[in-house]
């Protein structure tokens, strides 16, 4: 690591300049490495008011501070969002789930091997240098959403789950003013500035995340493909939340993780499925639509098919058409 | 940076330099090499202590944010002479080859039990609201300590073995 100041904030205020430091598990790691060295080190980890899960307008406001594990088993989030709990234990180990916190999590980097590299041109990481991972190996990158600067793609479980649920992120600036923008809106494509991932401006602090009121009886669940069957990053990642009245597909909620610079939302999928009846020539239909015909690298072709039946999957269970471990019914709390 | 950290119900001030992570100050300050460096980037679980009594990759904790904390290693819950559950059922079971990993992995257990007791859930349960230690539980929930000698089998029948003498 390269020396820094390290500041422990006592105030909102004091974040303003410095890199934030919470949990720090994926931080350190990149710090060790130089590929990110900041000048000062500022540790949000005493500030109050960050640390509850409170009941907030029917839903839930989880504190910036808050861990994976905490939320995760937090009694509330699995009785009415437990696509939220099962995406956080599909996510890292034990150990890293007790640290990392529920801000770090949505601010976490892209796992492209070149922008771990230091040695290698990355637009994220050295703006202007280029994209190593055009014309190299990268069978992790983006199959949506990226540009001629940038391939990578956003690694969260968390993140993804969070979309499907219509979550909110929380920002609190330098004077202390809040807002809220939807999850889909907090993060930016990469276009010509793969640097800048989101709509945070300096000084501005994610504080908390939104979850709106869960409807009750819901189908949720959250569908993780990766190369070992524990602890690894998803290739591809379905979320979905599915209320059926009989066999019609009534409400749908889904987003997909891997497979973009951000979470994956596309609402003409969602207006497919919605007033349908639910059958397998239905999903085959939508998981066509959803994927694109050809991927920005030839290393992420196998995300096509692998997305498609994913999604495939995760609908048969979602509409009762599949019985599978991992579907999760909603219970409302009050 | 002056830092007071309580490491098995001992008050240590250390002086550190802001960089010194709490795999290095136990190790190289504190003189308790029981605790491993395998990758020293989260991966491998060989550095896992008890944080506040949680289960943490000390590799990736940066000992100035952790003032006033209180640290479990490998020394604090057992000795030669007193085995921990744990440390007598991973002898008993041959839990291991080289014993590399065997400080982060008896602690991670140490830290999975009582999740278990406490009603956590893991991925592979099929219901969030109950957990139990089916084999696959148990390498789910240990997935984030790695054993290159890959004496997975035997560890879980030593896990296995310390949860019935728990009982």
């Amino acid at each position: 690591m390269k020396p820094f100041d390290y500041i422990r904030a006592g105030e909102i205020e004091d974040v303003a300049g410095g890199q934030i430091i919470a949990g720090g598990t994926n931080l350190l790691d990149l710090m060790k490495i130089q590929v990110v060295a900041p000048d000062a080190l500022v540790d949000i980890t005493r500030l109050d008011g960050l640390s509850d899960i409170a009941e907030h307008e029917g839903g839930l406001r989880i504190g910036a501070l808050v861990t994976n594990t905490t939320v995760a088993n937090d009694a509330r989030v699995r009785e009415g969002w437990p696509l939220l709990s099962r995406a956080i234990l599909a996510g890292a180990s034990a150990q890293i789930r007790n640290k990392a916190t529920t801000g770090g999590n949505l601010l976490q980097r892209t796992r492209c091997p070149y922008f771990y590299d230091t040695s290698q041109a990355c637009n994220k990481r050295a703006p202007g240098s280029g994209c190593a991972a055009m014309g190299g190996a990268g069978r992790m990158l983006a199959i949506f959403g990226t540009s001629e600067h940038c391939l990578a793609a956003h690694p969260s479980d968390m993140a993804v789950a969070m979309a499907a649920l219509e979550a909110e992120v929380e920002i609190t600036n330098a004077s202390g003013e809040t807002r809220c923008v939807p999850m889909n809106d907090f993060y930016r494509g990469p276009a010509d500035r793969p640097d800048v991932e989101t709509v945070l401006g300096d000084g501005d602090l994610v504080t908390a995340v939104i979850l709106p009121t869960p409807r009750a009886g819901e189908r949720q669940t959250y569908r993780k493909v990766r190369d070992r069957a524990s602890y690894a990053f998803a290739l591809v990642s379905v979320a979905g939340s599915v209320r059926m009245e009989g066999d019609t597909i009534k409400d749908v909620a889904l987003a997909y993780g891997s497979v973009a610079p951000h979470p994956w939302m596309d609402q003409k999928v969602v207006e497919m499925l919605e007033g349908e009846t639910a059958s397998n020539e239905l999903f085959q239909r939508a998981a066509k639509t959803l994927v694109p015909e050809t991927a920005p690298h030839p290393d992420t072709e196998y995300k096509i098919t692998l997305l498609r039946r994913t999604f495939i999957a995760a609908m048969r269970q979602l509409t009762g058409l599949a019985d599978s471990a991992g579907t999760d019914i909603s219970r409302a709390h009050s | 940076m002056k830092t007071t950290l309580t490491v098995n119900a001992r008050e240590y001030d250390v002086d550190n330099d802001p960089r010194r992570t709490l795999l290095d100050t136990l190790r190289d300050d504190l003189g308790l090499p029981g605790t491993k460096k395998g990758c020293d980037h989260g991966q491998c679980g060989a550095c896992t202590v008890l944080l506040n009594g949680e289960r943490v990759n000390s590799c990736l904790c940066l000992t100035a944010m952790h003032d006033g904390d209180e640290i479990t290693t490998i020394e604090g819950i057992g000795s030669p002479d007193k085995l921990s559950a744990l440390q007598e059922a991973f002898v008993k079971h041959d839990g291991y080859q080289c014993g590399y990993c065997t400080p982060g992995q008896i602690m991670s257990a140490t830290a999975m039990l009582k999740e278990i007791s406490d009603g956590a859930p893991s991925y592979v349960s099929d219901d969030l609201q109950t957990a139990s230690l089916s084999d696959a539980e148990m390498a789910e929930r240990m997935s984030g300590n790695l054993c290159r000698c890959s004496a997975y089998p035997l560890i879980r029948e030593a896990i296995a073995m310390a949860s019935e003498v728990k009982k």
